[in-house]
Protein backbone atom coordinates (compact mmCIF):
# COMPACT_ATOMS: atom_id res chain seq x y z
CA UNK A 1 0.00 0.00 0.00
CA UNK A 2 1.53 3.49 -0.73
CA UNK A 3 1.76 6.07 1.63
CA UNK A 4 -0.59 8.29 -0.22
CA UNK A 5 -2.90 8.29 2.61
CA UNK A 6 -0.71 9.51 5.22
CA UNK A 7 -0.05 12.57 2.81
CA UNK A 8 -3.87 13.19 1.96
CA UNK A 9 -4.23 13.50 5.44
CA UNK A 10 -1.70 16.78 5.35
CA UNK A 11 -4.05 18.32 3.65
CA UNK A 12 -7.60 17.99 4.87
CA UNK A 13 -10.61 17.02 3.73
CA UNK A 14 -12.60 20.74 2.72
CA UNK A 15 -16.13 21.20 2.83
CA UNK A 16 -17.04 23.53 0.30
CA UNK A 17 -14.47 24.97 -1.99
CA UNK A 18 -12.05 24.12 -5.12
CA UNK A 19 -9.66 21.38 -5.01
CA UNK A 20 -6.70 21.93 -7.29
CA UNK A 21 -4.79 18.48 -8.11
CA UNK A 22 -1.69 17.56 -10.09
CA UNK A 23 -0.15 21.48 -10.42
CA UNK A 24 3.37 21.47 -12.08
CA UNK A 25 5.65 21.18 -8.91
CA UNK A 26 6.61 24.18 -7.53
CA UNK A 27 4.11 26.62 -9.05
CA UNK A 28 1.40 26.42 -6.24
CA UNK A 29 1.85 30.37 -5.13
CA UNK A 30 1.68 31.12 -8.91
CA UNK A 31 -1.53 29.43 -9.13
CA UNK A 32 -2.46 31.12 -6.22
CA UNK A 33 -1.67 34.71 -7.64
CA UNK A 34 -3.39 33.49 -10.74
CA UNK A 35 -7.00 33.49 -9.30
CA UNK A 36 -5.75 36.88 -6.83
CA UNK A 37 -5.61 35.05 -3.73
CA UNK A 38 -3.01 36.76 -1.35
CA UNK A 39 -4.26 34.85 1.94
CA UNK A 40 -5.75 38.15 3.47
CA UNK A 41 -9.25 37.46 2.16
CA UNK A 42 -10.32 35.36 5.09
CA UNK A 43 -10.94 32.30 3.06
CA UNK A 44 -9.18 28.82 3.81
CA UNK A 45 -5.95 27.94 1.49
CA UNK A 46 -4.14 24.51 1.81
CA UNK A 47 -1.06 24.19 -0.27
CA UNK A 48 1.07 21.03 -0.78
CA UNK A 49 3.96 21.38 -2.58
CA UNK A 50 6.25 19.13 -4.40
CA UNK A 51 4.69 15.93 -2.88
CA UNK A 52 5.41 12.82 -4.80
CA UNK A 53 3.51 12.49 -7.61
CA UNK A 54 2.65 8.91 -9.78
CA UNK A 55 2.20 10.93 -12.90
CA UNK A 56 4.19 14.05 -12.62
CA UNK A 57 7.06 12.73 -10.36
CA UNK A 58 6.43 16.05 -7.96
CA UNK A 59 3.02 17.73 -8.00
CA UNK A 60 1.57 20.67 -5.95
CA UNK A 61 -2.26 20.60 -4.61
CA UNK A 62 -4.27 23.57 -3.81
CA UNK A 63 -7.78 23.39 -1.89
CA UNK A 64 -10.02 26.67 -1.41
CA UNK A 65 -12.46 27.03 0.29
CA UNK A 66 -15.48 28.34 -0.01
CA UNK A 67 -14.91 29.27 -3.62
CA UNK A 68 -15.50 27.53 -7.02
CA UNK A 69 -13.40 28.75 -9.77
CA UNK A 70 -15.29 30.09 -12.60
CA UNK A 71 -14.49 28.03 -16.61
CA UNK A 72 -12.09 31.43 -17.52
CA UNK A 73 -9.99 30.63 -14.17
CA UNK A 74 -9.42 27.40 -14.82
CA UNK A 75 -8.15 28.32 -18.39
CA UNK A 76 -5.28 30.53 -17.22
CA UNK A 77 -4.27 27.90 -14.76
CA UNK A 78 -3.42 25.40 -18.02
CA UNK A 79 -0.39 27.79 -19.08
CA UNK A 80 0.87 26.92 -15.79
CA UNK A 81 -0.35 23.51 -14.66
CA UNK A 82 -1.28 22.04 -17.61
CA UNK A 83 -1.23 18.78 -16.07
CA UNK A 84 -3.84 20.08 -13.50
CA UNK A 85 -7.19 18.84 -12.26
CA UNK A 86 -9.90 20.82 -10.91
CA UNK A 87 -12.30 19.74 -8.35
CA UNK A 88 -15.54 21.19 -7.37
CA UNK A 89 -16.58 20.07 -3.87
CA UNK A 90 -20.01 20.17 -1.87
CA UNK A 91 -20.30 18.77 1.34
CA UNK A 92 -16.98 17.11 0.95
CA UNK A 93 -18.12 15.44 -2.20
CA UNK A 94 -16.90 16.15 -5.80
CA UNK A 95 -19.62 17.32 -7.59
CA UNK A 96 -18.23 18.73 -10.65
CA UNK A 97 -14.43 17.68 -12.98
CA UNK A 98 -13.31 20.93 -14.96
CA UNK A 99 -10.97 20.05 -17.38
CA UNK A 100 -7.79 22.61 -17.78
CA UNK A 101 -8.03 23.57 -21.46
CA UNK A 102 -5.58 26.36 -22.78
CA UNK A 103 -7.39 29.83 -23.38
CA UNK A 104 -6.24 30.97 -26.74
CA UNK A 105 -5.08 34.74 -24.88
CA UNK A 106 -4.75 35.89 -21.55
CA UNK A 107 -5.15 39.76 -20.73
CA UNK A 108 -3.60 41.88 -17.80
CA UNK A 109 -2.27 38.28 -16.68
CA UNK A 110 1.20 38.40 -17.50
CA UNK A 111 3.72 40.96 -17.70
CA UNK A 112 5.90 40.89 -21.00
CA UNK A 113 9.57 40.18 -20.30
CA UNK A 114 10.90 42.53 -23.14
CA UNK A 115 11.74 45.85 -21.29
CA UNK A 116 11.13 48.04 -24.18
CA UNK A 117 7.86 46.58 -24.89
CA UNK A 118 5.02 49.57 -25.09
CA UNK A 119 3.16 47.44 -22.15
CA UNK A 120 5.88 48.22 -19.70
CA UNK A 121 5.40 51.85 -20.34
CA UNK A 122 3.20 53.38 -17.98
CA UNK A 123 0.60 53.40 -20.64
CA UNK A 124 -3.38 52.81 -19.87
CA UNK A 125 -3.22 48.92 -21.33
CA UNK A 126 -3.31 46.21 -20.50
CA UNK A 127 -0.57 43.37 -21.48
CA UNK A 128 -2.52 40.75 -23.97
CA UNK A 129 -0.75 37.47 -24.95
CA UNK A 130 -1.68 34.74 -27.74
CA UNK A 131 -1.48 31.29 -26.50
CA UNK A 132 1.00 29.28 -28.84
CA UNK A 133 1.98 25.68 -29.22
CA UNK A 134 4.30 25.64 -26.55
CA UNK A 135 4.02 29.38 -24.54
CA UNK A 136 2.41 32.70 -24.96
CA UNK A 137 3.47 35.53 -27.33
CA UNK A 138 2.81 39.32 -26.55
CA UNK A 139 0.23 40.52 -28.96
CA UNK A 140 2.03 44.30 -29.13
CA UNK A 141 5.90 43.26 -28.98
CA UNK A 142 5.72 39.90 -30.78
CA UNK A 143 7.98 38.32 -27.52
CA UNK A 144 7.25 34.49 -26.80
CA UNK A 145 7.47 33.11 -23.58
CA UNK A 146 7.89 29.90 -23.29
CA UNK A 147 10.04 28.78 -20.29
CA UNK A 148 8.95 29.97 -16.58
CA UNK A 149 6.45 31.77 -17.68
CA UNK A 150 4.64 32.09 -13.72
CA UNK A 151 7.44 34.03 -13.49
CA UNK A 152 5.61 37.05 -15.59
CA UNK A 153 2.29 36.97 -13.56
CA UNK A 154 1.06 40.55 -13.60
CA UNK A 155 -0.70 39.24 -10.55
CA UNK A 156 2.40 38.55 -7.73
CA UNK B 1 -6.09 46.70 -48.71
CA UNK B 2 -8.25 45.82 -46.26
CA UNK B 3 -7.10 47.70 -43.30
CA UNK B 4 -7.21 50.78 -41.13
CA UNK B 5 -3.99 50.68 -39.93
CA UNK B 6 -0.39 49.34 -41.32
CA UNK B 7 1.19 48.43 -38.06
CA UNK B 8 3.21 45.25 -38.83
CA UNK B 9 4.15 43.53 -42.49
CA UNK B 10 2.76 40.72 -41.19
CA UNK B 11 -0.72 41.80 -41.80
CA UNK B 12 0.23 42.35 -45.30
CA UNK B 13 -0.82 39.99 -48.05
CA UNK B 14 0.86 39.39 -51.61
CA UNK B 15 -2.18 41.14 -53.20
CA UNK B 16 -2.29 44.21 -50.69
CA UNK B 17 1.49 44.17 -51.31
CA UNK B 18 1.01 43.81 -55.04
CA UNK B 19 -1.66 46.68 -55.19
CA UNK B 20 0.28 49.66 -53.51
CA UNK B 21 3.26 48.24 -55.76
CA UNK B 22 1.41 49.19 -58.58
CA UNK B 23 -0.33 52.20 -57.69
CA UNK B 24 3.10 53.48 -56.41
CA UNK B 25 4.31 52.82 -60.32
CA UNK B 26 1.33 54.51 -61.62
CA UNK B 27 2.39 57.71 -59.22
CA UNK B 28 5.33 57.59 -59.56
CA UNK B 29 4.86 58.39 -63.37
CA UNK B 30 1.87 60.42 -63.10
CA UNK B 31 1.85 62.19 -59.82
CA UNK B 32 -1.54 64.49 -60.19
CA UNK B 33 -3.28 60.81 -60.98
CA UNK B 34 -4.40 61.49 -57.27
CA UNK B 35 -6.33 64.86 -58.35
CA UNK B 36 -7.29 66.62 -55.66
CA UNK B 37 -9.26 63.87 -53.36
CA UNK B 38 -7.09 64.73 -50.46
CA UNK B 39 -7.49 68.35 -50.70
CA UNK B 40 -7.76 69.91 -47.21
CA UNK B 41 -6.07 66.49 -45.44
CA UNK B 42 -3.80 66.57 -42.90
CA UNK B 43 -1.60 63.99 -42.04
CA UNK B 44 0.39 63.86 -38.27
CA UNK B 45 4.02 63.27 -38.06
CA UNK B 46 4.21 61.96 -34.74
CA UNK B 47 8.47 60.66 -34.57
CA UNK B 48 9.60 60.14 -30.72
CA UNK B 49 12.67 58.63 -32.34
CA UNK B 50 14.96 60.99 -35.22
CA UNK B 51 14.24 60.50 -39.08
CA UNK B 52 15.20 61.99 -42.01
CA UNK B 53 14.09 59.64 -45.00
CA UNK B 54 11.43 58.26 -42.73
CA UNK B 55 10.06 61.68 -41.88
CA UNK B 56 10.40 63.47 -44.98
CA UNK B 57 9.28 61.41 -47.74
CA UNK B 58 6.05 60.81 -46.06
CA UNK B 59 5.65 65.12 -45.56
CA UNK B 60 6.44 64.75 -49.29
CA UNK B 61 4.22 61.98 -50.19
CA UNK B 62 1.49 63.73 -48.12
CA UNK B 63 1.75 67.07 -50.12
CA UNK B 64 2.27 65.34 -53.37
CA UNK B 65 -1.44 63.94 -53.23
CA UNK B 66 -2.78 67.31 -52.36
CA UNK B 67 -2.81 66.92 -48.85
CA UNK B 68 -0.68 68.42 -45.80
CA UNK B 69 0.75 67.56 -42.93
CA UNK B 70 1.39 68.95 -39.67
CA UNK B 71 4.16 67.84 -37.12
CA UNK B 72 4.41 67.06 -33.51
CA UNK B 73 8.49 68.20 -33.95
CA UNK B 74 10.75 66.99 -31.23
CA UNK B 75 9.68 65.20 -28.23
CA UNK B 76 11.68 67.84 -26.34
CA UNK B 77 9.66 69.98 -27.62
CA UNK B 78 6.14 68.25 -26.92
CA UNK B 79 4.02 67.44 -24.23
CA UNK B 80 5.93 64.17 -24.12
CA UNK B 81 8.47 65.62 -21.93
CA UNK B 82 6.22 66.11 -19.23
CA UNK B 83 5.16 62.89 -19.14
CA UNK B 84 2.23 62.40 -20.84
CA UNK B 85 1.27 59.12 -22.10
CA UNK B 86 1.06 57.92 -25.43
CA UNK B 87 -2.31 56.75 -25.67
CA UNK B 88 -3.07 60.54 -24.54
CA UNK B 89 -1.15 62.32 -27.32
CA UNK B 90 -2.20 59.95 -29.99
CA UNK B 91 -6.12 60.92 -28.61
CA UNK B 92 -5.29 64.94 -28.96
CA UNK B 93 -3.45 64.41 -32.44
CA UNK B 94 -6.72 62.62 -33.67
CA UNK B 95 -8.54 65.67 -33.41
CA UNK B 96 -5.87 67.56 -35.25
CA UNK B 97 -5.54 64.78 -38.45
CA UNK B 98 -6.72 61.86 -40.77
CA UNK B 99 -4.03 60.16 -39.94
CA UNK B 100 -1.27 59.46 -37.85
CA UNK B 101 2.57 58.61 -38.67
CA UNK B 102 4.18 57.25 -35.70
CA UNK B 103 7.36 56.42 -35.10
CA UNK B 104 8.63 55.39 -31.52
CA UNK B 105 11.39 53.60 -29.39
CA UNK B 106 9.23 50.65 -27.86
CA UNK B 107 7.77 47.77 -29.58
CA UNK B 108 4.05 47.37 -30.03
CA UNK B 109 4.23 51.45 -29.44
CA UNK B 110 2.05 51.65 -33.25
CA UNK B 111 -0.64 49.02 -31.78
CA UNK B 112 -1.36 50.43 -28.72
CA UNK B 113 -1.75 54.23 -30.68
CA UNK B 114 -3.99 52.20 -32.85
CA UNK B 115 -6.30 50.92 -29.87
CA UNK B 116 -7.13 54.61 -28.69
CA UNK B 117 -7.83 56.54 -32.42
CA UNK B 118 -10.53 55.92 -34.77
CA UNK B 119 -7.79 57.59 -37.69
CA UNK B 120 -5.51 55.30 -39.58
CA UNK B 121 -2.18 54.76 -37.85
CA UNK B 122 1.01 53.94 -39.81
CA UNK B 123 3.88 52.30 -37.61
CA UNK B 124 6.91 54.27 -39.26
CA UNK B 125 9.41 52.04 -37.13
CA UNK B 126 8.37 50.52 -33.22
CA UNK B 127 11.31 50.18 -31.91
CA UNK B 128 13.27 46.81 -32.90
CA UNK B 129 9.81 45.90 -33.92
CA UNK B 130 8.73 46.56 -37.83
CA UNK B 131 9.05 48.91 -39.88
CA UNK B 132 6.23 48.36 -42.49
CA UNK B 133 5.92 50.96 -45.00
CA UNK B 134 9.98 50.72 -45.69
CA UNK B 135 9.12 47.26 -46.48
CA UNK B 136 6.54 48.41 -49.25
CA UNK B 137 9.70 50.95 -51.01
CA UNK B 138 12.21 47.87 -50.35
CA UNK B 139 10.04 45.70 -52.68
CA UNK B 140 8.99 47.90 -54.75
CA UNK B 141 12.83 48.47 -55.51
CA UNK B 142 13.58 45.14 -55.39
CA UNK B 143 10.45 44.20 -57.78
CA UNK B 144 12.27 46.89 -60.15
CA UNK B 145 15.41 45.47 -60.14
CA UNK B 146 15.29 41.66 -60.12
CA UNK B 147 11.59 40.86 -59.41
CA UNK B 148 9.52 39.52 -56.60
CA UNK B 149 9.31 35.64 -57.60
CA UNK B 150 11.93 33.17 -57.64
CA UNK B 151 14.19 35.41 -55.69
CA UNK B 152 17.34 34.40 -53.18
CA UNK B 153 17.88 37.02 -50.65
CA UNK B 154 20.77 37.86 -48.39
CA UNK B 155 19.95 40.36 -45.12
CA UNK B 156 22.56 41.30 -43.72
CA UNK B 157 23.75 43.04 -40.35
CA UNK B 158 21.54 43.83 -37.28
CA UNK B 159 19.26 41.19 -37.47
CA UNK B 160 18.02 40.78 -33.61
CA UNK B 161 17.26 44.90 -33.14
CA UNK B 162 16.62 45.35 -37.50
CA UNK B 163 12.95 46.71 -37.44
CA UNK B 164 13.08 46.78 -41.00
CA UNK B 165 14.44 43.03 -41.28
CA UNK B 166 11.68 41.69 -39.31
CA UNK B 167 9.04 43.51 -41.46
CA UNK B 168 11.21 42.67 -44.54
CA UNK B 169 11.41 39.08 -44.24
CA UNK B 170 7.43 38.52 -43.07
CA UNK B 171 6.72 40.28 -46.33
CA UNK B 172 9.25 38.57 -47.98
CA UNK B 173 7.35 35.24 -47.04
CA UNK B 174 4.25 36.03 -49.39
CA UNK B 175 6.86 35.57 -52.18
CA UNK B 176 8.83 32.22 -53.43
CA UNK B 177 12.12 34.00 -52.06
CA UNK B 178 14.92 31.69 -50.40
CA UNK B 179 16.47 34.16 -47.51
CA UNK B 180 19.51 34.08 -46.41
CA UNK B 181 20.34 35.60 -42.87
CA UNK B 182 23.85 36.61 -42.59
CA UNK B 183 24.46 38.11 -39.09
CA UNK B 184 27.23 37.82 -35.99
CA UNK B 185 25.71 35.27 -33.10
CA UNK B 186 24.79 37.94 -31.02
CA UNK B 187 22.41 39.65 -33.69
CA UNK B 188 21.09 36.69 -34.85
CA UNK B 189 16.93 37.30 -35.99
CA UNK B 190 14.64 37.12 -32.81
CA UNK B 191 12.50 34.19 -31.75
CA UNK B 192 9.54 35.83 -32.35
CA UNK B 193 10.90 36.42 -36.18
CA UNK B 194 11.85 33.03 -36.50
CA UNK B 195 8.39 31.75 -35.15
CA UNK B 196 6.73 33.76 -38.14
CA UNK B 197 9.03 32.62 -40.83
CA UNK B 198 9.01 28.97 -39.81
CA UNK B 199 5.06 29.08 -39.33
CA UNK B 200 4.68 31.14 -42.59
CA UNK B 201 6.91 28.05 -44.22
CA UNK B 202 9.92 30.38 -45.30
CA UNK B 203 12.86 29.22 -46.68
CA UNK B 204 15.91 30.47 -44.30
CA UNK B 205 19.53 29.79 -43.33
CA UNK B 206 21.14 31.92 -41.60
CA UNK B 207 24.97 32.17 -41.82
CA UNK B 208 27.83 34.15 -39.62
CA UNK B 209 29.99 34.45 -42.91
CA UNK B 210 28.25 36.25 -46.02
CA UNK B 211 31.03 34.38 -48.12
CA UNK B 212 29.43 31.61 -47.84
CA UNK B 213 26.31 32.66 -49.58
CA UNK B 214 27.18 36.01 -51.63
CA UNK B 215 27.47 33.81 -54.90
CA UNK B 216 23.92 32.82 -55.02
CA UNK B 217 22.42 35.67 -54.08
CA UNK B 218 20.20 37.99 -56.25
CA UNK B 219 19.67 40.78 -53.39
CA UNK B 220 22.01 41.31 -50.49
CA UNK B 221 20.40 43.76 -48.30
CA UNK B 222 22.55 45.19 -45.97
CA UNK B 223 21.85 47.08 -42.38
CA UNK B 224 23.58 49.18 -39.91
CA UNK B 225 25.03 47.53 -36.76
CA UNK B 226 22.37 50.41 -34.45
CA UNK B 227 24.36 51.51 -31.58
CA UNK B 228 21.39 53.09 -30.15
CA UNK B 229 19.32 49.65 -30.08
CA UNK B 230 22.57 48.25 -27.92
CA UNK B 231 21.64 48.06 -24.19
CA UNK B 232 25.44 47.56 -23.73
CA UNK B 233 28.11 49.34 -25.18
CA UNK B 234 30.33 46.54 -25.11
CA UNK B 235 27.97 44.21 -26.56
CA UNK B 236 28.36 47.00 -29.58
CA UNK B 237 31.89 47.03 -29.53
CA UNK B 238 32.38 43.31 -29.91
CA UNK B 239 30.41 43.78 -33.45
CA UNK B 240 30.67 47.19 -34.75
CA UNK B 241 32.95 47.42 -38.05
CA UNK B 242 32.48 43.93 -38.61
CA UNK B 243 30.05 42.83 -41.92
CA UNK B 244 31.10 45.50 -44.47
CA UNK B 245 31.22 45.04 -47.77
CA UNK B 246 33.08 46.89 -50.65
CA UNK B 247 33.47 46.90 -54.35
CA UNK B 248 36.30 44.14 -54.19
CA UNK B 249 33.93 41.93 -51.73
CA UNK B 250 31.44 42.53 -54.36
CA UNK B 251 33.54 41.06 -57.42
CA UNK B 252 32.52 38.09 -55.68
CA UNK B 253 29.31 38.20 -56.41
CA UNK B 254 26.98 37.34 -59.47
CA UNK B 255 27.44 40.51 -61.94
CA UNK B 256 23.14 41.15 -61.42
CA UNK B 257 23.07 41.12 -57.73
CA UNK B 258 21.51 44.36 -55.98
CA UNK B 259 22.76 45.85 -53.50
CA UNK B 260 19.99 47.51 -51.27
CA UNK B 261 20.30 49.12 -47.57
CA UNK B 262 17.39 51.13 -45.81
CA UNK B 263 19.98 54.16 -44.92
CA UNK B 264 21.65 55.36 -42.82
CA UNK B 265 24.78 53.67 -43.92
CA UNK B 266 28.23 54.33 -41.36
CA UNK B 267 30.69 51.95 -42.84
CA UNK B 268 28.94 48.68 -43.79
CA UNK B 269 28.96 49.73 -47.14
CA UNK B 270 32.51 51.39 -48.58
CA UNK B 271 31.82 54.50 -50.63
CA UNK B 272 33.49 52.44 -53.61
CA UNK B 273 30.16 50.38 -54.22
CA UNK B 274 28.22 53.59 -54.85
CA UNK B 275 29.49 53.76 -58.72
CA UNK B 276 28.63 50.30 -59.35
CA UNK B 277 25.64 48.93 -60.86
CA UNK B 278 25.24 46.61 -57.52
CA UNK B 279 24.31 49.73 -55.99
CA UNK B 280 20.21 50.53 -55.00
CA UNK B 281 20.09 52.35 -51.73
CA UNK B 282 19.88 55.51 -52.89
CA UNK B 283 17.39 54.83 -55.75
CA UNK B 284 15.53 52.58 -52.49
CA UNK B 285 15.20 55.99 -50.66
CA UNK B 286 13.65 57.94 -53.46
CA UNK B 287 11.17 54.94 -53.89
CA UNK B 288 9.91 56.24 -50.92
CA UNK B 289 7.94 58.94 -52.16
CA UNK B 290 5.99 57.26 -54.77
CA UNK B 291 5.26 54.23 -52.52
CA UNK B 292 4.09 56.32 -49.44
CA UNK B 293 1.73 58.21 -51.51
CA UNK B 294 0.08 55.12 -52.91
CA UNK B 295 -0.02 54.32 -49.35
CA UNK B 296 -1.38 56.93 -48.00
CA UNK B 297 -3.91 57.84 -51.25
CA UNK B 298 -4.80 53.73 -49.97
CA UNK B 299 -5.38 54.57 -46.08
CA UNK B 300 -6.52 58.20 -46.47
CA UNK B 301 -8.74 57.64 -49.33
CA UNK B 302 -12.50 57.88 -49.43
CA UNK B 303 -12.71 57.96 -53.47
CA UNK B 304 -12.14 54.95 -55.95
CA UNK B 305 -8.37 53.85 -54.64
CA UNK B 306 -9.51 54.25 -51.33
CA UNK B 307 -12.55 52.58 -50.97
CA UNK B 308 -11.51 49.05 -49.92
CA UNK B 309 -9.71 50.68 -46.56
CA UNK B 310 -12.38 50.63 -44.34
CA UNK B 311 -12.98 47.10 -42.54
CA UNK B 312 -10.24 45.58 -40.49
CA UNK B 313 -7.14 46.91 -38.87
CA UNK B 314 -6.06 42.90 -37.81
CA UNK B 315 -2.36 42.30 -37.26
CA UNK B 316 -1.55 39.16 -37.99
CA UNK B 317 2.02 39.20 -36.46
Amino acid sequence: MSDAPDRELRISKIRDGTVIDHITGGQALNVLAILGIGGDEGIGVSIGMNVPSDKLGTKDVVKVEGRELSQGEVDVLSLLAPEATVNIVREFEVVEKKRVERPERVVGLLTCPNHNCITNADEPVESAFGVVDDGVRCEFCGEIVREDIGDHLAVH
Amino acid sequence: MRHDHLLSAGQLTREDIEAVLDRAADLADDPGAVGGRHADRLLALCFFEPSTRTKMSFDTAMKRIGGDTVDMGSVESSSVKKGESLADTVRVIEGYADGIVLRHPSEGAAKLASQFVDVPVINAGDGAGQHPSQTLLDLYTMRERAGLDDLTVGIMGDLKYGRTVHSLASALTNFDARMHFVSPESLRLPRGVRFDLHDAGAQLREHTDLDEVLAELDVLYVTRIQRERFPDENEYQQVAGQYQIDAGTLERARDDLTVMHPLPRVDEIAPDVDATDHAAYFAQAHNGVPVRMALLDELLGDGDAGAAAATDGGDSR
